[in-house]
């Protein structure tokens, strides 16, 4: 290993140097302030919005985790009825964006509604109002609860049942044994499941506008589209990704837990057979989460597209969803490309990794907190202002705002958090002993990274594409601003029709979208069930 | 062995990806030459390109987009996305911008687009005899090319349309609990009540709103739709909305138990409000976007222009579709829109005051 130490660490500085262009651009915003519409806000409406902020926070981060957990505790350790099945199928909600999932939870419980309908043809007089905060922490918790059940699921298999075991042994009922055992050795996955379910319940618009549920982002909107005053809105924005850098930080802090899992040796998992009436609470549940999840949204999606679902197979509409999957393939391909080389490279001495190269790596991962649109924004300026330093200096054509480059570097800049927190968890399969052992045989470099780090990384390569793949699908703002002309998503497509309150018609593209997206995410379930720990000791080279 | 298998995955999953980068490469690079051909090609068979910026909905614009390729040979070439997103890439661009033309609705954004100058003036006669004076700016910078009338949906289950008189009286106390509005964070919503601090004076308007607030059945909707479903249903008896949304849901259901009232009949008539359109200021191609704005004002793509939304015509000669029609005639507001924009602040402050979500 002859290169350089700078060199180590290129990716990574390169990567930062990527996203802070973005985040330069909206704290530039703070060198003056518009304090008439920044005391408007404050009189009028912040102390609304923080509460339901804090609401949504605290509602979804409960939702979540305990419908997470729950979840993949009962799939990762126990059988029941219907559990091969719901082992992956609980996975499916994660294909669903909260806003197409929030027009439909409205579509099936408004007033005008198929549920009230039939209630009312029940006799029942009198209405709800579906459009209440419980309803839109139930919408974003459906939606998000993929991303705890999803790490903590591979936490629970890959921590085996013998820890379980040793407390029962030493006399804990099943449930201390789960609290005081199993619960902290998963709090790694549990945070970073949660912290990505928050990050995108904090920066959503789309649902909680559909519900008109005013929270911080609605303040950030209102001063942009109301106000015309693009410079407030990244100013609060700036304060949004402030709080959730404090939130990053100040886990890390508290957590003094062992971040790196040791894998067990022994892969065989004992399920523990659940019987007489638990087994049925146990499938009950799972179905009560599965119907109302990804059932009952489909089925009402597919009862609005019925009429039109011929235009699926248009050659116009086939073309949008081909390239849609396009962009995301690419998307994901780059960003797991970078997050490979930012692991092993950054990180190839496993002892030389300090907290240095954990901070920077935080840092870019940072794209993943902010609003989209401002995100995109910031992207936009940054992007503008290259373009006029290009055309300036005469080098040739401004050439990055508008152009597929531009929008695969904001996908690039928005989703290398989940694309490097998979890749960086599987990472982490990889102890120090293995390197050595390598190195001692005379195995390094390019043979080490091909024969060991890539087959040992290769799950959270999957995984963290895959990621990647759904978010770009569902990705709406950035790729409104910084497409080429003619380049519509499909999500694109959808805001189109509910721009205009076109729900019926949105359905055919939020149905395409979903199914796009659940492809890869059956196929994400495929590579999870055939290794079902993230790494099997045969993947180990011979070498 | 399995890591071949897994190797061998990983392989294919390369070379696909790897394919579509390559194959999205090419197709922007091919793309690219497209429009640097028609750019700089001054004597080429290619077909000349106007670029537009445009608010409204795709499906709205691209059959009028067609023909109006087919009948003059110029490709249109358009980016959809909100206003506000529009308007702030319009002043990131400068002077390097592809877009010719602006497209928006309200007139509040258009007056805006106006204002941080990124329109220049449109300089048409024909636009000038198409499209009456209150429907332009006064500096020529844009010109509206549909009317869009926000006015009373009622439910014929429940009211008497003899109940009703103005926006004003839905403040009055017997609408209490009857009232379904949409949020005051759309602009339609804003512009309004700019038309009526335009009219009444601020005080007045906020005790107005306060009053619609105090009415309300329920949260204020986020879109018009559910406004009217909401009626519909029975939450509600009355609520605020734009024409075409009712007209929508009217040829779903024929038979739709709610109906349109036109307000303010005695006084100074219905609150219209527009979409319209201007050239950018550093457009490349002035005079293709003049020849585009140009043609939707003309009789023939007006009838489209405005009918495929079931709006309004901004040409006096052009009568809307016999749908639109069948709900009658009636006085419209004559305030210049452009006055709507200027007071569109003044009218989110104000709503934000009286409680209005």
């Amino acid at each position: 290993m002859n290169v350089p130490q700078a060199l180590y660490r290129l990716p990574l500085v390169l990567m930062c140097l990527l996203v802070s262009a973005p985040l330069l651009m909206l704290f530039k915003t703070w060198l003056s302030l518009d304090t008439a519409i920044w005391q408007h806000l404050w009189e009028t409406q912040m102390l609304e919005l923080v509460r339901n902020t804090l609401i949504l926070l605290f509602g979804v981060g409960i939702g979540v985790s305990v419908i997470g957990v729950s979840l993949a505790w009962l799939t990762a350790n126990c059988s029941f009825p219907g559990h091969r099945f719901f082992d992956w199928a609980l996975i499916l909600p994660l294909a669903i964006p909260a806003y197409v999932l929030a027009f439909v939870t409205l579509g099936i419980y408004d007033f005008g509604g198929i549920f009230q309908t039939i209630l009312r043809s029940l006799g029942y007089q009198g209405f709800f109002d579906a459009r209440n905060p419980f309803m839109v922490v139930w919408v974003m918790t459906a939606v998000l609860y993929p991303y705890v059940y999803l790490l903590v699921r591979a936490s629970f298999i890959a921590q085996g049942n013998h820890l379980i075991e040793v407390a029962r042994v030493l006399g804990r009922s099943p449930w201390a044994a789960f609290f005081e055992v199993s619960l902290p050795a998963i709090r790694p996955a549990l945070v970073a499941g949660m912290s990505l379910a928050l990050m995108e319940a904090l920066a959503d618009f789309g649902a909680v506008s559909i519900f008109g549920f005013n929270t911080f982002t609605t303040a950030i909107y209102k001063s942009w589209i109301s106000l015309f005053s693009l410079q407030t809105a990244a100013q609060l924005s700036t304060l949004l990704l402030l709080f959730v850098m404090l939130c990053l930080f100040s886990e890390k802090l508290s957590s003094k837990a062992i971040r790196r899992q040791g894998r067990t040796l022994s892969r065989k998992r004992e399920l523990i057979p659940l019987q007489g009436s638990s087994k049925w609470i146990a499938t009950s549940f799972c179905s009560l989460v599965f119907i109302l999840t990804v059932v009952a949204p489909l089925m009402q999606l597919l009862v609005w597209t019925a009429p039109i679902i011929s235009g699926l197979l248009e050659p116009e509409f086939l073309e949008v969803i081909a390239r849609t999957f396009m962009l995301a393939a690419l998307a994901a391909f780059l960003v797991v490309v970078i997050a490979i080389a930012v692991t092993t490279v950054s990180f190839s001495d496993l002892r030389r990794s300090s907290a240095g190269s954990r901070f920077w790596s935080e840092f870019a991962s940072l794209g993943y907190a902010l609003p989209g649109s401002v995100l995109a924004i910031g992207i936009m300026l940054a992007l503008g202002g290259l373009d006029a330093l290009i055309a300036n200096t005469g080098i040739g054509a401004p050439v990055l705002l508008g152009s597929l480059l531009g929008m695969i570097l904001a996908y690039l800049i928005r989703f290398f958090r989940p694309g490097y927190g998979a890749v960086r968890t599987g990472f982490s399969a990889l102890h120090q002993n293995y390197l050595d052992a390598s190195a001692l045989m005379g195995v390094t470099g390019w043979q080490r990274f091909r024969r060991l780090s890539l087959p040992l990384l290769l799950p959270g390569v999957m995984t963290g594409g895959l990621l990647v793949f759904v978010d770009v699908i569902k990705e709406m703002p950035a790729s409104l601003l910084l497409r080429p002309f003619g380049w519509d998503t499909l999500a694109i497509k959808l805001y189109q029709l509910t721009s205009e309150g076109e729900w019926q018609r949105a359905a055919l593209p939020a149905l395409a979208l979903v199914l796009v997206s659940l492809l890869p995410v059956v196929l994400l379930i495929y590579r999870s069930r055939s290794s079902p720990s993230g790494i099997k000791h045969s993947e180990l080279p011979a070498a | 062995m399995k890591s071949i298998v897994c190797l061998g995955l990983m392989r294919k999953v390369m070379v696909v990806s790897a394919a579509f980068v390559f194959a999205a490469l090419l197709s922007a690079c091919s793309d690219q030459e497209e429009t640097s051909g028609t750019n700089h090609g001054p004597d080429s068979s290619e077909p000349e390109v106007v670029t537009v910026y445009s608010a409204r909905a795709e499906h709205l614009i691209k059959p009028l987009f067609d023909e109006f390729t087919a009948e003059t040979g110029i490709r249109v070439q358009y980016t959809t996305d909100t206003e506000a997103a529009l308007i702030a890439r319009l002043q990131t661009e400068q002077d390097r911008t592809p877009a010719d033309a602006l497209l928006t609705v309200d007139a509040g954004n258009l007056w805006h687009a106006a204002e941080v100058d990124m329109l220049q003036p449109i300089n048409s006669e024909i636009v000038r005899e198409n499209v009456p004076d209150y429907l332009r700016a006064s500096d020529d910078s844009w010109a509206a090319l549909s009317i869009r009338a926000r006015t009373i949906v009622y439910s014929t289950a429940r009211v008497d349309p003899a109940e009703l008189s103005t926006y004003e009286a839905l403040a009055d106390e017997k609408w209490f609990g009857r009232l379904c509005l949409r949020t005051s964070a759309k602009v339609y919503n804003q512009s309004l009540v700019a038309s009526m601090i335009d009219a009444l004076g601020e005080e007045r308007t906020e005790d107005i709103v306060s009053g619609w607030v105090k009415n309300l059945a329920v949260d204020p909707m986020s879109n018009d739709v559910m406004v009217i479903q909401a009626i519909e249903a029975g939450v509600c008896d009355a609520g605020i909305v734009n024409t075409y949304y009712f007209g929508r849901q009217e040829a779903e259901n024929p038979e739709i138990p709610v109906a349109l009232f036109w307000p303010n009949q005695e006084g100074r008539g219905v609150h219209i409000n527009i979409s319209g359109m201007g050239i950018t200021r550093y457009a490349k191609h002035p005079e293709l976007a003049r020849q585009l704005i140009d043609w939707l004002s003309y009789e023939k793509a007006q009838k489209d222009f405005a009918g495929l939304n079931k709006e309004y015509p901004v040409n006096p000669k052009v009568d809307p579709v016999p749908e639109v029609q069948a709900w009658g005639n009636f006085k419209r507001d004559p305030i210049n829109v452009e006055q709507l924009g200027a007071l569109q602040a003044d009218a989110i402050r104000l709503m934000d005051r009286a409680g209005y979500r």
